[in-house]
């Protein structure tokens, strides 16, 4: 088990997502990752595509301007 | 999120595609501004695919879909948006997603006669052919109304099923969607890209026009969803925030452009974009010091940042209203 940070500072949605999806795809189940945001919609968006896709959002935190996000991946990423 | 809902209902396994271009509307794109931060910060598809306990995949098509913008075969509509070339592009995309996946067809929620490009009667087929995804693209809100696609040929669906809707009505979808009980959805009548908006769509004109190409960045492209845009002349602009939201974005982008700001007074960000002469500093220099609390001082302390680092403190008198004629405002 491994833990990513992901830097999606400055980056609108749904870059944030695209970035997580495209780091978790490259996971295995157990990892977690640390989305790094600025855009305060990747709060919603990074949370309802973890659950979409099966992903446990461990929790939020805010801090200054920027919003953490973490994650751990639950099952591998499938296309199908 | 009802032809999905419709084919689901059939007993088919469906996944979800959303192509980001990078000139996607969303509500949270709007939210930049302080004042409009009670808007939902939500992704519509996101939000349906999670209403329709689908999986979606978001695809960053930015760099590829340049070349729909650029050179759109089937050309522009009332501004820069290229709807049918749009379409053809997406559904093209999705053809290979698809092979690439082991997926069976295709399904979007187009209606015939709904979009005067390219959800027309003639334009459809033309999607289609073009896309190379023929008889694999199902439109099941207007299927009745069109030659039988190989799902409905297969019996993977139902034909009977499907619907025969046309026309730019919505009634039809309403009817359906509460039949299906959905009751909340997002926008029913376009909207959703910022090339259909003529003052972006005259922005980025204007960024074309005076780079001498027609070419951009994801930079540039977010940058025309910012601020207010000026072009005193014609090898520079200004973007300057209009308020704290956009000024908190636009600081994001100090290290890649000259940024101009007033120190005696509070004011705004400016990002200044192209190339200039000191005569030019001073004019941004003013026209900074206008957008801010020290408009009617006679004299406003502007620190110019430079991108090498370098830093420039000028003493300006603002621009007064008059002075700015209107056609440098884009």
């Amino acid at each position: 088990m491994s833990h990513h940070i992901l830097d999606a500072r400055r980056i609108l949605c749904p870059m944030p997502v695209i970035k997580t999806q495209d780091l978790v795809a490259t996971l295995a189940p157990g990892d977690t990752v640390e989305v790094i945001c600025t855009d305060p919609g990747a709060t919603n968006d990074v949370p309802a595509w973890s659950r979409i896709n099966g992903h446990k959002v461990l929790n939020i935190i805010k801090e200054n301007n920027e919003y953490i996000i973490h994650i751990e991946v639950v099952e591998l990423e499938s296309q199908s | 999120m009802l032809a999905t809902k419709v084919i689901m209902d059939q007993g088919v396994h469906v996944e979800g595609i959303n192509f980001f271009t990078g000139f996607c509307v969303e509500g949270h794109t709007h939210a930049i501004r302080k004042k409009d931060q009670s808007k939902p910060k939500r992704n519509n598809a996101l939000w349906v695919a999670e209403q329709l306990g689908i999986k979606l995949h978001i695809v960053d098509v930015i760099e590829d879909y340049k070349n729909v913008v650029l050179n759109p075969k089937h050309g522009y509509g009332s501004n820069l948006n290229p709807c049918l070339d749009c379409k053809g592009f997406m559904v093209a995309e999705a053809t290979k997603w698809i092979k690439a996946n082991n997926f069976d067809f295709i399904i979007t929620g187009e209606v015939i006669g709904q979009r005067p490009m390219s959800q027309r009667r003639d334009t459809m087929p033309v999607i289609q052919r073009e896309s190379g995804a023929g008889d694999l693209l199902l439109r099941p809100l207007c299927a009745k109304l069109l030659p039988p696609t190989l799902p409905e040929q297969e019996a993977w669906v139902d034909r009977e099923k499907l619907f025969d809707f046309s026309g730019r009505s919505r009634k039809p979808q309403m009817a359906l969607a509460k039949k299906l009980n959905i009751s909340d959805y997002a926008q029913p009548a376009g909207g959703c890209c910022f090339l259909t908006d003529q003052a972006y769509s005259h922005k980025l004109a204007d960024l074309w026009q005076a780079r001498g190409k027609r070419d951009y960045e994801i930079d540039d492209i977010m940058l025309l969803k910012v601020g207010r845009h000026l072009r005193p002349k014609d090898n520079f602009k200004l973007i300057i925030s209009r308020e704290e939201g956009e000024t908190h974005f636009l600081e994001g982008y100090r290290k890649q452009f000259v940024h101009l700001r007033a120190t005696s007074h509070t004011g705004p960000l400016a990002l200044m974009d192209g190339s200039y002469s000191d005569e030019d500093l001073t004019l941004a220099a003013r026209l900074v010091a206008r957008f801010g609390q020290g408009r009617d001082a006679d004299l406003v302390e502007v620190e110019i940042n430079l991108v090498d680092g370098g830093k420039q403190q000028l003493s300006v008198p603002p621009l007064k209203s008059e002075e700015i004629p209107t056609d440098w405002y884009l």
